[in-house]
């Protein structure tokens, strides 16, 4: 973890819930995230991807609130906020005729606004966040043109290329192979380790223990919150994924190994 | 820009700036004996050439494509707002609330004892046509934003539209079943003509497409933005609510002169800028430019086929735009095998 936490860079759900139509989808949630790379676990409908549209204020809670510099997020000016925190969504709903190289300009827009065009800074935004994901090899063709994986990339350098120090993802190793999930974890590792927090919602324990925290969450209820290496987190992982997994050691590293007789 | 769609826009550009050429002095040619330079070149030497194509042919000519450019504009306006291909301009109730408009104004003179149809609509009766059109255009459109509770939620501004447009239809229906004669004249405006247009209602277009094209072209990269899902242009730091109640603003100005002034013309918005993201896909600034300029194009078009196919009758150009439109429609549909 780097970075100096002087309690005004945080990004806090003060016990937040929320209900998404008749299903509680978050239950009193208070979680602080820090400057690092934090992944955020849990079973299916646990809640992960609700919790991280609150964090990134595009989710009204019900009840708590959530801050961002000891400010709450709905006060925050759309354009300020969108300069420190960039949101990927889940699954890429991205429709229409725009090229990739013009999607990721579109990650200017906090920057710019809607009426100022881009200048060379941008443009070189663009270009580093299309060679970060790897997209640079085609950047002329059109998003509907592209594989699951590939469009899962352009997504991502669209987040990285707003330049915002807070990158929240969601499922960002969606549809990408095994080259390019380690790829994507070496990035994240890279942007977390230069000042830049990560928030990420994974699927992939494997990935996830590679993070430097974790968030368990089940049924909307934050269940554990540590390092990789805490027996706590490894006990709660057990428990909410009941007992299909359990959590072994590898050199330096934590990996999950199924159970495969019960 | 690479440079493959940089050499595609500029040739749809040079494309939609020649053909518009070429009708515009096609709809100057086109008079109620067939058309021919040679027929245009005659009558200029003629006394009464200046009245005819001056007073008659020009202005017609020139409206047709402006009603066709603020169709077109509004058709891509709310494909882009709705993320949907299949918007069409009038979705927001605004054809509705212009026919209303249009069938209380006929029932109203007729139980007055005037009666009037479009056909032959005086100057001062047409005017109140006009202005009753476009105000029930504007109405229609406020009325689905007043029930949308705002422009926040696409969902619900169609389903409101959908709402407005059956109860004020029912409300039509009302109306001519209580004063049968505002059914001609409803039924003639629902046909769409551009036959009533003059050089006031040239201006009133005009004007029209002046102030709606750079709104909406301003607010193109909120359209763009949206391609990526509302949640992503929200985070993006856009404010929804305000970006799509200028640009529903724009959609219903353009909306509303348009049919005010030539009627339900169907298709035009909805073909146009398919035409245009067929020939040269691009971001939105470029697509409402040129969904404008293919709207203009493909409305002068059918207007110089309406005046011409079986002249000196005329075919009514809804009639035309509905058959093209269609036609275009089904080829899509069979050269796109869905799976």
């Amino acid at each position: 973890m780097t970075g100096a936490s002087n309690g005004l860079d945080l990004l806090c759900a003060h016990g937040i819930s929320v209900a998404l139509g008749s299903t509680q989808a978050l239950r009193d949630v208070t979680l602080t995230l820090r400057p690092g790379w934090t992944a955020i676990v849990g079973p299916n409908g646990a809640g992960k991807s609700t919790l991280l549209r609150a964090l990134a204020g595009l989710q009204q809670v019900d009840a708590g609130r959530v801050s961002f510099i000891g400010r709450p997020i709905t006060q925050w000016n759309a354009r300020a906020l969108a300069q420190q925190l960039a949101w990927l969504a889940q699954q890429g709903e991205a429709t229409g005729e725009l090229t990739v190289r013009e999607v990721v300009h579109l990650g200017r827009l906090p920057q710019l606004g809607l009426f100022t065009a881009p200048g060379p800074a941008d443009e070189a935004s663009v270009d580093a966040a299309l060679v970060d994901a790897e997209c640079t090899g085609w950047q002329h063709r059109r998003l509907h043109e592209l594989s699951g994986g590939e469009r899962q990339r352009v997504l991502l350098a669209r987040a990285l290329a707003t330049g915002a120090p807070w990158l929240l993802l969601d499922e960002p190793t969606t549809h990408l192979d095994p080259l390019h999930q380690v790829a994507l974890v070496r990035l994240l590792r890279r942007h977390a380790a230069c000042s830049t927090a990560v928030v990420s919602v994974l699927h992939d324990l494997s990935l996830a223990l590679l993070a430097d925290r974790l968030v368990v969450l089940a049924d909307g209820r934050l269940r554990a919150e540590g390092v990789p290496g805490d027996p706590d987190l490894h006990a709660a992982l057990v428990d909410v994924f009941g007992g299909a997994l359990r959590i072994e050691r590898l050199g330096e590293r934590w990996i999950p190994v199924a159970e495969l007789e019960n | 820009m690479a440079e493959a769609d940089r050499k595609r826009r500029v040739r749809l550009a040079i494309t939609l700036t020649l053909l518009t050429v070429l009708l515009l002095a096609a709809g100057l040619a086109a008079g109620s004996d067939g058309w021919s330079l040679r027929a245009l070149w005659a009558m200029l030497q003629g006394s009464d050439a200046a009245l005819i194509v001056g007073q008659i042919r020009a202005p017609r000519t020139l409206g047709a494509w402006l009603t066709g450019a603020l169709l077109g504009l509004a058709g891509a306006t709310a494909q882009g707002l709705f993320r949907n291909p299949l918007a069409d301009p009038y979705l927001l109730g605004s054809a509705s609330g212009a026919t209303l408009g249009v069938v209380l104004v006929l029932a109203a003179s007729a139980l007055v004892g005037h009666g009037i149809s479009l056909a032959t609509a005086d100057a001062l009766a047409r005017i109140g046509l006009v202005a009753a059109a476009f105000a029930g255009a504007l109405l229609g459109v406020l009325l689905t934003l007043a029930l949308a509770r705002g422009a926040e939620q696409t969902t619900r501004l169609l389903l409101a539209g959908v709402v407005v447009g059956v109860v004020l239809a029912a409300l039509n229906d009302m109306v001519t079943s209580a004063a049968p004669d505002a059914l001609r004249g409803k039924q003639a405006f629902l046909l769409g003509s551009t036959g009533f247009l003059g050089w006031a209602s040239c201006a009133a277009l005009g004007t029209g497409l002046v102030l709606a094209l750079p709104m909406a072209w301003r607010l193109s990269r909120a359209l763009d933005a949206l391609t990526l899902g509302e949640d992503s242009a929200r985070s993006l730091g856009l404010r929804l609510a305000r970006v799509r109640t200028a640009l529903v603003a724009a959609l219903a100005l353009a909306t509303g002169l348009a049919v005010s002034q030539a009627g339900l013309i169907a298709f035009v918005g909805l073909v146009a800028p398919h035409l245009v993201r067929r020939f040269a896909p691009a971001p939105h600034g470029f697509t409402l430019v040129a969904s404008a300029a293919a709207g203009g194009t493909l409305l002068l078009m059918a207007d110089v086929l309406a005046r011409s196919l079986i002249a000196p009758q005329e075919v009514p150009v809804g009639v035309l735009t509905a058959l093209l439109g269609g036609g275009y429609l089904l080829w899509l549909l069979r050269k796109r095998r869905f799976a």
